[in-house]
């Protein structure tokens, strides 16, 4: 079906147009009959409405596709996924050293019973319990951060998949808005400098800060 | 009957922390004879090597899981009478009839308390 009107009539109505500024009745009539059997075998009422509902649809699927262009899903892939889930392996390590540390300070505290009495060596020892007890969390801690990464890495391919069905949009998305891409950020900002905790291995060390600092004097 | 308490108890768990945490309570307990692995295949792999007589064993390890171990130890004819308790994040009830059905004899839930470690314990070899 095409939405072109066909040449004949086209030819017709400018004929008509020359040789009759104003049309009359049966004229238009005419018009109008030729219009419709022009359609006909083409265009039934069901057609028309099947018609319109895929034109509504393909307005909408090209609407969606902007949308998820401009949600920038190769970013989320390329820089925030892989960074919550630095973030959270680096909780996991962090709690992981920090009770190793406490239960290191207890053990050694529990050394010391031997010299204490009994009576204190048995109060030392009921509170060392409770550490001990309570030192529990970390494997319960890792192990639900570990159901969030791997949650993330699910999110992860699926958003991989969004990426490579949209990446012509993406493209074409960052061609037509180059605002939305980063602009250079002025690293001493107030904003900039709010980072939060750095990972271990991009974390500045003490003798640095201080060298750093005495580099001013 | 008295708990020999010089007795071969080999503690299985991924974090080694849980390690340090199960050891240290076992060692206020009054068990010194404590040996560890970090997975399933390894704990098979020392059971086969020298005697224990108790297992306690997380059961979310890799690649080896404790119902895995569980499995492999009650299918061989040498540890398959080995006592053996899971201590576990794992507290849906399908756990607890898929590790009794697999032959646990006892099971923790984490987080515990020493308390619970000790009953569980006397309730698989006996009062101490």
């Amino acid at each position: 079906m095409s939405g072109a009107v066909p040449a004949e009539l086209v030819a017709k109505l400018s004929a008509l147009k020359t040789r009759m500024p104003s049309y009359t009745k049966d004229e238009i009539q005419e018009v109008v009959s030729e219009m419709l059997s022009s359609m006909e075998g083409d265009l039934s009422e069901m057609n028309l409405k099947l018609y319109a509902e895929v034109e509504s649809l393909a307005r909408y699927i090209v609407t969606a596709k902007s949308e998820i262009a401009a949600l920038r899903p190769d970013e989320i892939m390329s820089e925030h996924l892989p960074s919550a889930t630095d973030e959270l392996d680096a909780i996991v390590g962090s709690t992981e050293e920090a009770t190793n540390g406490i239960l290191q300070a207890m053990e050694s505290l529990e050394t010391l019973t031997g010299e204490m009495s009994p009576e204190l060596a048995e109060k030392v020892t009921e509170a060392v319990t409770l550490v001990y007890e309570s030192c529990n969390f970390q494997d319960i801690t890792g192990q639900r951060i570990t159901k969030v990464v791997r949650a993330l890495k699910h999110i992860e391919s699926r958003v991989d998949a969004l990426v490579a069905a949209f990446g012509e949009d993406i493209a074409k998305y960052k061609t037509v808005h180059p605002d939305a891409e980063k602009k250079p950020v002025d690293k001493t900002s107030d904003a900039a400098l709010l980072n939060g905790p750095q990972l271990p291995d991009s974390a500045g060390k003490q003798d640095d800060i201080d060298a750093l600092l005495a580099s001013f004097d | 009957m008295s708990v020999d308490m010089q007795m071969s108890i080999l503690i299985v768990d991924d974090y080694k922390t849980m390690l340090r945490i199960i050891r240290n309570l076992l060692k206020q307990l009054g068990f010194n004879n404590v040996d560890e692995a970090t997975d399933g295949s390894m704990a098979l792999q020392k059971l086969r090597d020298k005697e224990y007589h108790l297992v306690i064993s997380d059961w979310n390890m890799e690649p080896m899981t404790g119902i895995q171990l569980l499995r492999e130890v009650r299918a061989d004819a040498k540890l398959k009478a080995l006592p053996f308790i899971m201590i576990t994040a794992e507290s849906k009830t399908e756990n607890v009839i898929a590790a009794k059905e697999a032959g646990v004899n006892n099971y923790i839930v984490k987080p515990f308390n020493a308390a619970t470690l000790k009953t569980k314990l006397a309730s698989v070899i006996g009062n101490f």
